[in-house]
């Protein structure tokens, strides 16, 4: 039955769904989910397990039905996985600002503030020793 | 085999980008909204890799790799907007 369907078919056909569902299930989270920091979580599981698969996927489709090796999915998902953190730190650190200068928090609250002594990487100076703390001399 | 993964596919991303619109036209705030233009760039990435495997030729992940780009550093202008009120300083 299934014998007729070459190996590589099946490979990139299951890579695309399972991509596709991530893609799905991360921008249903996007929807659901209650306050800002939890919505973070969907989105990046999203880029990073959603897209991977699929350029997985990709790969094994032109390499095991077409017979040529593409790198142009190496480069993507490669640069994905770099700056995905990135985005999704830069967004929190908005978020956190926007908490502090009186923006409403969601029905989950504020995040909770850091130990006593500190205060989010945001707001603080650097620490003395720390690379950044060039700027107080 | 493949086409029906791909018409699973396109539609997956089709309602994702769907729910990705109704958070950018809802999302109380305006980080919010960033969240959703950047999974919308993501999905609409996903899309065109999918569409580069039904059409069969590897030119459209130039296109790919591009929005990758220009989306990663318009989430990071918009929230650098929100923290610093100006973008480059």
């Amino acid at each position: 039955m299934s014998g007729a369907v070459p190996f590589g078919e099946w490979l990139a056909s299951g890579l695309i769904v399972l991509g596709a569902s991530f893609a799905l299930i991360g921008s249903w989270g996007l929807v659901r989910l209650p306050s800002l920091m939890e919505r973070m979580h969907g989105p990046t599981k999203a880029s990073t397990l959603g897209l991977g698969a699929m350029l997985a996927g990709s790969i094994a489709f032109f390499q095991l039905v077409k017979g040529e090796w593409t790198t142009h999915e190496v480069l993507v998902s490669l640069f994905l996985f770099v700056t995905a953190p990135v985005s999704a730190n830069m967004i929190a650190k908005a978020h956190l600002h926007r908490l502090r200068q009186g923006g409403q928090p969601g029905p989950a609250g504020a995040p909770a503030a850091p130990s006593e002594s500190s205060d989010w990487a945001t707001y603080e100076a650097p620490h003395a020793g720390t690379p950044g703390a060039f700027a107080d001399e | 085999m493949i086409s029906c993964a791909l018409g699973f596919g396109f539609a997956a991303l089709g309602i994702a980008l769907a729910m990705n619109l109704w958070r950018l036209l809802k999302g109380p705030g305006p980080e919010d909204r960033i969240l959703a233009l950047d999974t919308m760039v993501i999905n609409v990435i996903g899309l065109i890799v999918l569409a580069g495997i039904a059409s069969g030729d590897g030119t459209s992940f130039e296109a790919a790799l591009l929005l990758a780009l220009v989306g990663f550093v318009g989430t990071v202008a918009f929230a650098k907007f929100l923290l610093r009120g100006d973008i480059v300083e």
